[in-house]
């Protein structure tokens, strides 16, 4: 049975309105033009790529389910209280072979010492074999070694094979149906103006983008292809406290920070466009009202304003029970509340650069002709003044979703962040900061979580500011006189 | 000026009690006093009596705006909104749940917080300008490549990434200072040294290119170059004239958290074990402490207020053209 969380729904319609977006744009020129800029960047593309796989992963763990049970009740299926996602139904196997605790990576034996019961009656203690990591091994001592490094090689070469084969194929495919429009001139297109397969690939390898691309593209499927070929029969970043497998935790984790970086934005955007255009538009007391009602919410310390609100969300979630049909559920609602609250507390600083671009922009000669021709507020609003601030939109947007993902990890450090059955990167490091002091060290966890977040975080600033350079008209100008 | 200032603190009083309406309407209106006394006593098996009694114990036991069967002027001030909010006007914040005033316990652990965030703030504000002016002297060089790079790269770091490695490294493997904790007098360096290091730290990255952007700004105007030409040096161009310039955006994002260092920071203090209201404020979360919480968001937005009156006398000093009227 399908479940569509809140969160869920938000995604979704992020999702069409990115697509929606991108059609829309497509048509006109003028639009697609700073894309082609933000493609003719190496750097700025081969994020997009890190961040696409970032995204996959999230998708996947957002198309969520409710399993039927076996055994049907008067006739009806029942269906289990868990709710899972595709993600999970494809880790299957990093799910559910969880250790007895904690385990490092690629180890065969466990973190603790146990009483072993010997084959001749004696109990000695030592470290117990662990129930999946390396188990396929006779003697870990002697093989670990020589088998990780084997399979190493054998998934690096597999996913280098795999990489290349769908280059290929997706190369042909590109071919195919870009066959009629050839005079597009974005990289992909490119290999198929002579048309001869494989061989345009010299060509298109001149392009810098490209070749940067290819190359990161093919990293990526080795690194994919060790990482599976390892995890098949190892946990390859260890295990945490309660066995379970930290890359599976982690890549869960990707979900959550996905949400809050997008979802945030999805929610405080219509506000701070309508009410930074109104006050800029109108001014006088409207002015005024909106003016007030931003300074007063950005004069509260914004980790204090979440900490209160969340607080008080919490205690309102803890008295209605009533409202959940699954725990998934109710942790889904608490994250897209902390999405709305961090949306209220972040709108303030996108509402005033509206305002006064606004303000700007309806002294300029073509919206007083507008309003000379007798053309209505609204449609002045609609047609000459929203596409004119867009850039403004989206160059926030772009910034916004790194520092939000951030911001999550210490909000759930702080108490006030996501539910703690949510798996995040701020639950993660919560849950394994306590175990800095142990001997030897428990280190795989926080490495794990602060090593995705980084990549994470990495990938959307370069990203960003790939975006912006080629859609602020401002940047361009200083950084050209630098 | 003075009759500037008397009107920007004019001004700034309905902001304050639009922020406390909003605190009022978030702490008791979104739930009611019934719901957080049971939070407080645990969810199961609360006997209406333990509420009402609890209650009574902090004051909430009163109507929330109007009191009907009240007095004269009682009829106001025995409410819910006027003990437990409008007093935050007067400083008087009441107790927290442990029944300690909260306005002493401000007065105590300011010092300690300020001890962490001024040097952190002083240093800081020293290295990102000297770093971001290295970075505008060197401009489109592979220097200056390499130090944007690594700003970003330092900027896309988690801030709990450098508190919990600085620990580790300097607290755990090298037994510098202590992990955690505080003394009070001449005792308190070593226990200041590595949070005002991970401080200064955490934002190196943002920060020195957010400068680096206002000097390159600065650096593309006519009075640069006419400095050029009369053939100054570069340095003394940036030093002299761009540094001045570009004042007036630095001190506005920078006099504005001045007042606010007084709040010190959630994270670190927590961390360092530092006895301040970061901590505080982070205890009061965990512990559910509505109180104390209400009393900090009164607090802070009292003392970024203060901020926007200094930053807007800051501009007088560095800026002649700029007059307060």
């Amino acid at each position: 049975m399908p479940v569509i969380l809140w969160t869920d729904a938000m995604i979704f319609l992020l999702l069409a309105t990115v697509l929606a977006a991108a059609l829309w744009i497509r048509k006109r020129p003028h639009l697609v033009l700073p894309w082609q800029r933000v493609a003719k960047g190496s750097v700025g593309m081969v994020s997009l790529l890190v961040l696409s796989l970032f995204v996959l992963v999230g998708l996947l763990d957002t198309m969520h389910y409710r399993a039927a049970l076996p055994e049907k009740s008067n006739g009806q299926t029942v269906y289990s209280a868990e709710v899972l996602s595709v993600f999970d139904a494809l880790a299957i196997g990093l799910r559910s072979r969880t250790e007895k605790t904690y385990s490092a990576p690629l180890a065969a034996y466990l973190y603790a010492k146990e009483s072993i019961e010997t084959t001749d009656g004696k109990i000695r203690r030592d470290y117990p074999r662990l129930l999946y990591g390396g188990a396929h091994l006779a003697d870990p001592q002697r093989e670990l070694q020589g088998d990780v490094l084997k399979r190493t090689v054998v998934g690096a070469l597999v996913g280098l094979l795999i990489g290349i084969f769908l280059i290929v194929v997706g190369n042909t495919v590109i071919r195919f149906f870009v066959k009629s429009r050839i005079d597009r001139s974005s990289t992909g297109q490119e290999i198929s103006k002579d048309g001869s397969g494989i061989f345009t690939f010299t060509k298109a390898m001149k392009n810098k983008p490209f070749r940067a691309l290819l190359i990161t593209a093919l990293l990526m499927a080795m690194l994919l292809g060790v990482t599976a070929n390892l995890a098949a029969v190892y946990h390859v970043l260890g295990t945490d406290k309660v066995g379970q497998d930290v890359l599976y935790l982690a890549l869960k984790s990707i979900r959550t920070g996905l949400v809050i970086g997008t979802v945030t934005t999805l929610v405080m955007l219509p506000f701070a466009l309508l009410l930074g255009i109104a006050a800029g538009y109108m001014r006088g007391w409207v002015d005024d009202v909106i003016q007030y009602l931003y300074t007063v919410l950005s004069s509260i310390p914004s980790v204090l304003l979440i900490a209160a609100a969340v607080l008080m969300m919490q205690v309102y979630i803890e008295m209605h029970p009533e409202w959940f049909e699954t725990s998934a559920a109710r942790a889904d609602l608490r994250l897209l509340f902390l999405c709305l609250i961090l949306g209220v507390t972040s709108w303030t600083g996108l509402c005033r650069l509206l305002r006064g671009e606004t303000l700007k922009l309806r002294e300029m000669e073509y919206i007083q002709a507008a309003q000379a021709f007798g053309v209505s507020s609204s449609r002045i609003l609609t047609r000459h003044i929203v596409p004119n601030v867009m850039h403004i939109v989206l160059i926030a947007v772009v910034m916004d979703f790194s520092s939000l993902v951030l911001a999550e990890a210490v909000l759930s450090y702080v108490g006030v962040g996501v539910d703690p059955s949510t798996m995040s990167f701020g639950t993660l490091i919560n849950s394994a900061r306590m175990e800095m002091g142990r001997e030897p060290m428990v280190w795989w966890t926080l490495a794990a979580a602060f090593g995705f977040m980084l990549v994470l975080v990495l990938a959307a600033n370069l990203f960003a500011d790939a975006v912006r350079d080629a859609f602020d008209p401002r940047l361009n100008r200083t950084e050209a006189v630098a | 000026m003075i009759a500037y200032l008397i009107r920007r603190i004019l001004y700034a009083i309905p902001i304050l009690i639009g922020v406390n309406l909003l605190t009022f309407s978030l702490f008791f209106v979104v739930n009611t006093a019934d719901d957080m006394a049971r939070m407080q006593l645990g969810m199961k098996r609360v006997t209406p009596e333990a509420i009402e009694k609890w209650k009574q114990q902090h004051g909430y036991d009163k109507p929330l705006l109007f009191n009907a069967s009240a007095e004269g002027a009682k009829k106001i001030s025995d409410t819910i909104f006027f003990q437990k909010s409008a007093r935050m006007f007067v400083f008087d914040f009441g107790s927290s749940n442990d029944g300690r005033n909260v306005a002493r316990e401000i007065q105590t652990r300011m010092m300690p917080s300020l001890a962490i965030a001024l040097p952190t703030f002083l240093i800081g504000l020293l290295i990102y300008i000297t770093f971001a002016l290295l970075m505008t002297l060197f401009r489109a060089t592979a220097l200056d490549m390499l130090g944007v790079s690594l700003c970003v790269l330092l900027m896309s770091i988690s801030g709990l990434f450098y508190i919990i490695g600085g620990q580790f490294v300097a607290s755990k493997l090298w037994h510098w200072v202590p992990i955690s904790g505080y003394a009070g007098g001449i005792d308190s360096i070593k226990f200041v040294l590595l949070p005002v290091l991970i401080g200064v730290m955490g934002s190196v990255g943002a920060s020195s290119r957010w400068y680096r952007t206002i000097f390159l700004e600065e650096i593309g105007k006519d009075y640069v170059r006419t400095a050029r030409a009369k053939g100054l040096s570069e340095l003394r161009v940036l030093f002299r004239h761009v540094l001045k310039n570009a004042m007036i955006p630095i001190l506005t994002g920078v006099v504005v958290v001045i007042p606010l260092l007084f709040m010190g920071s959630l994270l670190t203090e927590s961390f360092f074990g530092i006895p301040g209201l970061g901590s505080y404020t982070i205890d009061a979360i965990n512990a559910q402490d509505f109180g104390v919480v209400r009393a900090m968001v009164f607090l802070g937005s009292m003392l970024y207020i203060t901020g926007l009156v200094l930053t807007d006398i800051s501009y007088t000093i560095v800026d002649p053209r700029v007059r307060l009227q």
